[in-house]
């Protein structure tokens, strides 16, 4: 980590400065304190490229303490090529940070696109990585007019959205990043977690931190808070079905769950091979069995 | 409890890297000879264009860091940059100064379209406006004695020092300049958050740190009709800027060094469209770290269109700051482009498994 060390200065615990851990924790407390607005700060480049989970690894700089053991995964994997890249920065900037690859020992957890499939507990803290802060962005370009429509609750276009899909398609067409309602005012782009994860974030007895580092914006759901999908009464929200040609629920070709978020593989023969795509869950399930 | 290693990603990383590496000793032709390592000081000076590029686009003023960053980087100006910004992030802010006037670079060139002759006069100065651009051939092979010899050569660096009347100084002084209010405080955009109106000084600052390339394309749509802009160059100048800090006892300015910069003020004469007023000279203002001239050209043009946006509401893209200025940070778009290399199963499955249901729905009721 030489770049960490060049031109004689030290290395602080986070790399961060101290000007900006204060304004991230300062966002932060704000984002808590009216869950689901997004903050804006004046976001750090960081040794990872714009859009690799910056604005997440800014979140667990400036919160990780020598205490709390981390957790990176992308994609469900702790050893997908990014999450082991972000790990590498996060530990060498943060000396004495424990890692884990469980999210029953974990405290802090670091994610893109998935919320673990086992129950979180009061106590962890999750953090997001976020491309798209902004669930209007879907119907309108401009941040300055999101951002009024944000301060008014004039959540039209976004409705008018999801209406027009559910007549033409018979389903919204948002698959992930599924807009939700939380604590009953802001609607929040969830980041791409699948629709599969976003019942998870309701009455979590976690708090769970989003950050968009290119973006500039961070926003929380706070512990045992409401996040409600945004769906008409009579077409109710639902996550991915995973059924097979008979109507069947898929399972993992591993573990044999048939409750999880599946990876769908193509085999050779044409056929397809399903299993978890939370890879510490299968393993537990496995150790399990 | 400790580090858990996980191993194979690791494992590819690393070995990514290493090969890396290698194709910069032209390992990816074979017997290919990569010739002698760069020197860092042959980096910054016959390559300097460059150098001053990514010092721009870096928003850091050094030269040899910069020359390591194009090494390291194997001559790919975004990643260059990237690598200066990264390192700039943290770094501590030991003070700030104040607004510096143009007028007071030791001037290597200064030119100006909009007279036959200025106060001070043209000076064309290192340029290569007026190049034929044919090959050197005797550049492929060219003799390290000789070309030491020939700089020894020559005088020391020729700059002067100017204390020239800025060209639109006179324009204001008979109040054909139409006035954009008050002055307004320099912003550090990397301690501010970025939220929309953007007041102009940070404005001007991102396109400082701007992608050449972006800015160059904003500016472009503005010549080519998607904009009102009829520009001349009341002035351009490259030269050397004394950096005036603040003494940290008596507060009093004291030169800290000095950076090279290039300054362009724009003029345009108001194109007299329904509703605009009577006939003004409406100015435009760029500048950048290094010698980038087509960049400070292009950030007065931008700065020019997103004043005229203000006043009268933006009706081309380049009018309207937060399409501008979200869009010419290179770094942060070569970012967000390569991303998409990164896995995407997840949120790709999630949209199979939406596409399903809406088909198995459609069908079941046609």
């Amino acid at each position: 980590m030489s770049a960490l060390l060049i031109a004689g200065t030290a290395q602080r615990f986070g790399f961060l400065d101290d000007f900006a851990v204060r304004e991230i924790r300062r966002g932060l407390l704000k984002a808590l304190a009216v869950p689901g607005y997004q903050v804006p700060y004046a976001s750090r480049e960081m040794p990872i490229a714009r859009g690799f989970g910056t604005g997440g690894m800014q979140i667990t700089l400036a919160i990780a303490t020598p205490l709390d053991r981390l957790k990176v995964i992308d994609q469900g994997a702790d050893d997908s090529v990014n999450a082991v890249s972000l790990r590498r920065f996060i530990t060498a900037a943060c000396p004495g940070l424990a890692t884990t690859t469980r999210t029953a020992e974990a405290t802090l957890i670091q994610t893109r696109h998935r919320v673990p499939e086992r129950a979180l507990t009061a106590g962890q803290t999750m953090v997001y990585q976020v491309p798209y802060p902004d669930p209007l962005q879907i119907v309108e370009p401009s941040e300055r007019k999101r951002r009024l429509a944000h301060a008014h609750g004039d959540y039209a276009r976004l409705w008018v959205k999801l209406y027009e899909d559910v007549v033409r398609f018979r389903e919204v067409s948002i698959s992930n990043r599924y807009p939700a309602r939380v604590a009953g005012r802001y609607v929040i782009d969830p980041s791409p977690i699948p629709r599969w994860d976003l019942p998870k974030l309701h009455r979590s007895p976690v708090a769970h931190l989003f950050g968009a580092g290119r973006e500039k914006k961070l926003y929380a759901v706070p512990p045992f808070t409401d996040v409600e999908p945004l769906a008409f009464d009579d077409v109710p929200f639902a996550v991915e079905a995973f059924r097979d040609a008979a109507g069947a629920r898929r399972r993992c070709a591993r573990c044999g769950a048939g409750d999880t978020y599946l990876d769908q593989i193509p085999q050779p023969d044409g056929g397809d091979r399903w299993q978890c795509n939370d890879q510490d869950r299968c393993a537990e399930r496995m150790e399990e069995r | 409890m400790g580090y858990v290693a996980v191993r194979g990603g690791e494992d590819a990383i690393a070995e990514a890297i290493r090969t890396l590496d290698l194709m910069r000793q032209g390992r990816c032709e074979p017997a290919a000879d990569p010739g002698a390592p760069l020197g860092i000081d042959a980096i910054r000076h016959q390559l300097r264009l460059l150098v001053d590029r990514v010092m721009g686009e870096g928003g850091l003023y050094d030269p040899r860091l910069a020359a390591l960053a194009i090494k390291q980087a194997q001559g790919d100006p975004l990643e260059a940059a990237f690598i200066l910004r990264a390192h700039r992030s943290n770094l501590p802010r030991l003070g700030a100064s104040a607004a510096h006037d143009g007028g007071r670079m030791r001037l290597i060139r200064r030119i100006s379209s909009a007279f036959k002759e200025i106060p001070g006069g043209q000076r064309l100065g290192p340029s290569t406006d007026y190049l034929q651009r044919l090959f050197r051939l005797d550049l492929i092979d060219e003799d390290p004695a000789a070309f030491r010899a020939a700089a020894a050569a020559l005088p020391g660096a020729a700059a002067e020092a100017a204390d020239f009347p800025k060209v639109v100084d006179g324009l204001r002084a008979e109040g054909l300049l139409a006035g954009h209010g008050e002055a307004q405080p320099a912003v550090d955009i990397t301690r501010s958050p970025l939220s929309f109106p953007i007041p102009r000084p940070a404005r001007l600052a991102h396109l400082a740190r701007g992608e050449s390339g972006g800015v160059l394309a904003m500016a472009y749509t503005t010549m080519r009709g998607y904009g009102y802009l009829h520009p001349t160059v009341a002035e351009l100048r490259v030269g050397w800027l004394p950096v005036m800090l603040p003494h940290p006892l008596t507060g009093e300015a004291v030169e800290a060094g000095e950076v090279l910069m290039t300054e362009c003020e724009i003029v345009a004469t108001h194109g007299g469209a329904p509703g605009e007023g009577p006939p003004r000279i409406l100015l435009g203002y760029g500048a950048c770290l290094g010698h980038n001239e087509t960049k400070a050209i292009a950030i007065a043009m931008c700065d020019r269109a997103m004043l005229s946006g203000d006043e009268r509401g933006a009706r081309h893209p380049a009018e309207d700051p937060e399409f501008v200025i979200c869009h010419v940070d290179g770094i942060e778009a070569m970012g967000f482009c390569s991303h998409y290399k990164l896995p995407h199963y997840v949120t790709f499955q999630s949209d199979l498994e939406n596409i399903r249901a809406s088909a198995a729905k459609l069908r079941s009721q046609a």
